[in-house]
């Protein structure tokens, strides 16, 4: 058997199962040093084991690679199918590296029940990559459901104070929302089928596979694309979470412990942009088209950035603040994504990656000051500048780069996204931009809160510095960032492909490029919009 | 057609005959042994069970057994034999957690074991009824059988009620439910299933037909729990005892449903857009105010109860169906599901219970992941399974149900169903959350081997339709009725 013919999908997924079933059955409960180190270890391996797709990933080639397909439920037409493109393969890293540093970053906040804790965080790993994986509808509708029992879980036994609330919260609205979601799946498999409602079925064989349907979808009549349209949006937009769907947000993250705000931060927030760029775009193409559709999805990606923005402004809260910040960070992404032209696209598909690596870093900075003073309050700190210098170090390139600086991650997506929007209207790029500027302003306060001035309190004093454990953690993060905002072309090149291909089947221009797809971040900077044009 | 029974027909009648045989020999026996070998005597009527589910194995072997027998009352159709199975998993699932039970209760078991066989051999009859007079014969048989059964505590007040209410309002449904055949006799002149839909299909609907259909309509729709002929559940489920809470909760309405299908399916599917818009509002109903009441409870059992309310709702989505084959399926995977995993769920307030817990409160449900963490996770399991999330039997089991709403024509039902389930999890999670976030008094919880088993049938149950559902969903082609 050659390498590639291994089933490699499945075994990444899989691998953090087998992890955590290894620990149920044979390391006992009070072996708590044991039960981390192959937590650790399985996250690790699994990161390892994943990393070679991007090498062997083919970023010249149309469609969906490392294709695995058996039956599973025959009957109905439901196959067990893994397949993925570049803007799923990105992902899917995010994920492993993610998971793994979220794991690692829980050795000390976690103290009791930590069998439990660590098994919770590997079966939610599993569910995570295997939603990305899915080219089977069903099978993503089962992914996409069982990965918010271990996040109840992670909520409701490790969270904060009112996390009984915020977890069950969690999952009604995630829950109501894909429900919907899930009549759309029906409706598409009657109109491939032997039709309903009226609808004349196209009689093929039943199926849900995502190739199929896409293109099955993409034939139905106007009117039956904007239900469906608005059946997937409910789950995903709750998922986002758009505006007005948003309010189960600040409290999850508030109160799940840091690693779950960072998955949750990182990658699950994810699975609502990556539903809209796999399913809603391609799929209902006249149903985005629609001006009134767009229109309606461009207001609430504004108002999302705007209102975001302003909410996270008076926050006192520290993770609070970072939890409302994601609203406005993923209005940007949905912006991008209603663009629909190549810039906005993939600008939105930059930017989930970057949202994912500098608020997964914010929420773990957060957690680590929590940890030493146990409270969030930002009215608790202050003059950390001299008390932690790494600290203070860290955070500020992290804040840096979530405010969009040049020369760091955030940048290259927000721009890019700017330039799609200002493809499409100048008001669109006009109040996203306001978003920028108040996304400055609140990080800029918060860090002049937190670290600038004396220490006032005198609880402060003697709060040690980073770990080396803790710089661990955070310093990928720091890496990815500096190494997107720097030179972002090799993932506009993984995402190209399949962003090219949504983009047309939506009707909108394909020709012209982002401006940083080519170069630099640091030399596109420096020529500035005038790039944008240049072909 | 004559009423001479054939010898080949007493093979096909063998499961029903064994198990009458059965329970006969079950209450003599009781009366010579005496309380001490009641332990006997349950696992006794449990390997009668056993054998008659052999038997009707061995009926599905029969050449020529679809063919109706006893004059047409009577057939053994592949739809009849899954319902038979279902009915006697019911059984075996109701004794095994009965016999702790029923061994510490102050009361005689053996009567109790023999009427659950009578009340067995009721449900089988009404699996093959195919005339509307043994059908409704078959129902009463196991309808007394269940009355006696919820007052088995003669000397509490609250089973005592149970028993009186579900008889008082059971009567009157079985009237009811009476008056309406005879209105359809009336008109149709005929009682055979078969018959009654070839001679309907070529009359033209008349007002008294249609108020015989809605009688028996109405019957049922007691008998399946489903609003506004609900309001006797939460008190029978709450002051019986629980292993027959639990039977009453699985095996009646299961035969409900058989019956409630074939009657529909075969002989009333021309009459359809006038009973659907009904069926339709009752389910919608059923669903919204099921679960919506289920919120409000506090007592596992009474929440249970209202959440089998719910689940009566969804199943109607599957009578719905009907103008397709999948709104049969619906029901069958479905109430194969509901099995497993609502008969799963109140065992695990039986295992409360036996350990001298309360187990009917919330509360008592309390840090049960501590006490005992297996328990703890296969009830998160049923209920996971109950509020419809994959890859467990319930999301199988409504999938199928959902698809039969949206493919008759009736989104908007399949509308509010999917947001009621969505609410069912807001409940059901309250358990989910006293076992796993709450700290609980008391100490580690022990299951009796029989209890265990039970649990591990129902845990196995749940999850393998979940993730393997082929096996399964191909039986139900072969179960479609013949119209």
């Amino acid at each position: 058997m050659n390498l590639s013919s291994l089933p490699i999908l499945s075994i990444i997924t899989y691998i953090p199962l087998a992890g955590a079933l290894l620990i149920v059955f044979l390391v006992p409960k009070e072996k708590t040093g044991t039960i981390k180190a192959i937590a650790t270890a399985v996250a690790a391996l699994d990161f390892v084991v994943s990393l070679p797709l991007w090498w062997m990933f083919d970023r010249g080639r149309d469609g969906y690679q490392f294709v695995e397909k058996a039956s599973w439920i025959p009957s109905l037409g439901v196959s067990y199918h893994f397949g993925i493109d570049g803007i799923s393969l990105v992902l899917i890293l995010l994920t492993t590296l993610v998971g793994l540093i979220a794991i690692y970053s829980s050795y000390s906040a976690i103290s009791d029940r930590q069998k439990e804790y660590y098994v919770l965080l590997l079966l939610l790993q599993t569910f995570m990559i295997g939603t990305f994986c899915c080219l089977d509808l069903f099978l993503f509708y089962v992914f996409w459901e069982v990965m918010l029992v271990p996040m109840y879980f992670l909520i409701g036994v490790w969270g904060g104070q009112r996390r009984l609330y915020a977890a069950i919260k969690f999952f009604l609205y995630t829950l109501a929302g894909s429900v919907l979601m899930l009549l759309g799946i029906i409706a598409l498999y009657f109109y491939n089928t032997t039709g309903f409602l009226g609808y004349k079925g196209l009689g093929a064989v039943p199926t849900f596979s995502i190739e199929r349907l896409t293109s099955v979808a993409q034939s139905m009549p106007a009117e039956l694309q904007i239900w469906l349209f608005f059946a997937f949006f409910l789950g995903f937009a709750i998922k986002v979470p758009m505006f007005p769907f948003h309010t189960w947000l600040p409290d999850a993250h508030t109160e799940a412990p840091t690693a779950g705000s960072v998955i949750l931060a990182a990658i699950l927030l994810k699975m609502g942009t990556y539903g809209f760029v796999r399913f809603s775009l391609p799929m209902f193409p006249e149903a985005v088209r629609n001006s009134r559709v767009i229109g309606v999805m461009v207001f609430l990606a504004l108002v999302g950035i705007v209102y975001g923005a302003m909410v996270t402004l008076v926050q006192k809260d520290m993770k609070r603040l970072i939890a409302y910040s994601s609203v406005s960070h993923l209005g940007y992404v949905m912006l991008g994504i209603f663009a629909l032209n190549m810039a906005g696209l993939q600008g939105g598909i930059l930017q989930m990656i970057n949202h994912g690596i500098s608020t997964g870093a914010l929420f773990l900075l957060v957690g680590i000051v929590y940890e030493r003073r146990h409270t969030r309050m930002i009215s608790e700190y202050g003059g950390l500048a001299k008390q932690m210098p790494i600290y203070a170090t860290y955070f500020l390139i992290v804040a840096l780069s979530s405010m969009g600086l040049p020369l760091l991650n955030g940048f290259i997506g927000e721009f890019t996204i700017l330039q799609g929007a200002f493809a499409r209207s100048f008001w669109w790029a006009f109040f996203a931009a306001t978003g920028i500027v108040l996304g400055a302003a609140y990080l800029l306060w918060l860090y002049q809160r937190i670290f600038f001035g004396e220490i006032t309190n005198p609880a402060n004093a003697k709060l040690p510095d980073l770990t080396f454990r803790e710089q661990l953690t955070l310093a990928p993060l720091v890496i990815l960032a500096l190494w997107i905002g720097l030179y972002p072309k090799p993932l506009f090149d993984v995402i190209r492909r399949p962003a090219e291909r949504i983009v047309q089947a939506v009707g909108g221009p394909t020709a012209e490029q982002p401006a940083m797809a080519n170069g630099s971040g640091a030399g596109a900077s420096v020529t500035g919009p005038g790039a944008a044009v240049a072909p | 057609m004559t009423f001479a029974v054939r010898p080949s027909d007493w093979a096909l009648l063998s499961p029903e005959l064994f198990l009458t045989a059965g329970g006969l020999i079950i209450l003599a026996l009781s009366v010579f042994l005496g309380k001490a070998k009641e332990e006997f005597i349950g696992f006794l009527s449990i390997l009668f069970v056993a054998i008659t589910a052999a038997l009707v194995v061995f009926v599905g072997t029969l050449p020529d057994r679809a063919k109706p027998i006893l004059a047409g009352a009577f057939v053994v159709d592949n739809f009849s034999l899954f319902f038979k199975g279902l009915i006697l998993l019911s059984l075996v699932l109701t004794i095994l957690a009965s016999v702790r039970f029923v061994g510490d209760a102050p009361y005689p078991g053996g009567e109790y074991y023999s009427l659950l066989l009578f009340a067995g051999v009721g449900m089988l009859f009404m699996a093959s009824g195919n005339n509307l007079i043994s059908i409704y014969v078959a129902l009463e048989l196991m309808a007394l059988a269940s009355y006696v059964l919820a007052g088995y505590f003669k000397g509490e007040v609250k089973s005592t009620e149970a028993a009186l209410k579900y008889f008082v309002l059971g009567a009157f449904s079985s009237g009811v439910l009476l008056y309406g055949l005879s209105l359809i006799y009336g008109v149709a002149g005929k009682l055979g299933l078969p018959e009654l839909a070839r001679l309907l299909a070529g009359t033209e609907r008349s007002n008294l037909l249609m108020l015989g259909v809605l009688l028996l309509l109405s019957g049922l729709l007691f008998k399946i729990a489903a609003v506004p002929f609900h309001v006797w559940t939460p008190d029978v489920y709450e002051g019986s005892p629980t292993p027959i809470t639990a039977f009453f909760s699985v095996g009646p309405k299961v035969a409900a449903y058989a019956i409630l299908a074939r009657i529909f399916y075969v002989a009333f599917p021309k009459f359809q857009a006038d009973w659907g818009l009904i069926v339709a509002i009752v389910s919608a109903a059923t669903m919204i105010f099921g679960n919506v009441a289920a919120l409000l409870q506090t007592n596992v059992k009474r929440m249970l109860a209202y959440s089998s309310i719910a689940n009566a709702g969804y199943a109607l989505l599957g009578v719905l169906g009907f103008s397709t084959e999948w709104g049969l399926w619906g029901i069958l995977i479905y109430l194969l599901a509901y099995t497993f995993m609502n008969f799963g769920a109140f065992t695990l307030v039986i295992l409360l219970e036996s350990k001298g817990y309360a187990g009917e409160s919330v509360s008592d449900f309390n840090g049960l992941a501590q006490r005992n963490m297996p328990a703890a996770i296969v009830m998160l399991l049923f209920l996971l399974s109950l509020a419809g999330i994959p890859p467990t039997a319930g999301f199988i089991g409504k999938y199928y149900l959902f698809t039969a709403a949206m493919k008759a024509g009736y989104p908007w039902l399949a509308f509010i169903a999917v947001l009621a389930s969505a609410v069912s999890l807001f409940y059901y999670f309250r358990i989910a959350s006293a076992m796993f976030f709450t700290e609980g008094a008391g100490s580690k919880l022990k299951s009796s081997y029989a209890l265990s088993a039970v649990i591990l049938i129902c845990a196995a149950g749940t999850l393998i339709i979940g993730v393997a559902p082929q096996p399964f969903v191909e039986v139900l082609k072969s179960c479609v009725l013949p119209r």
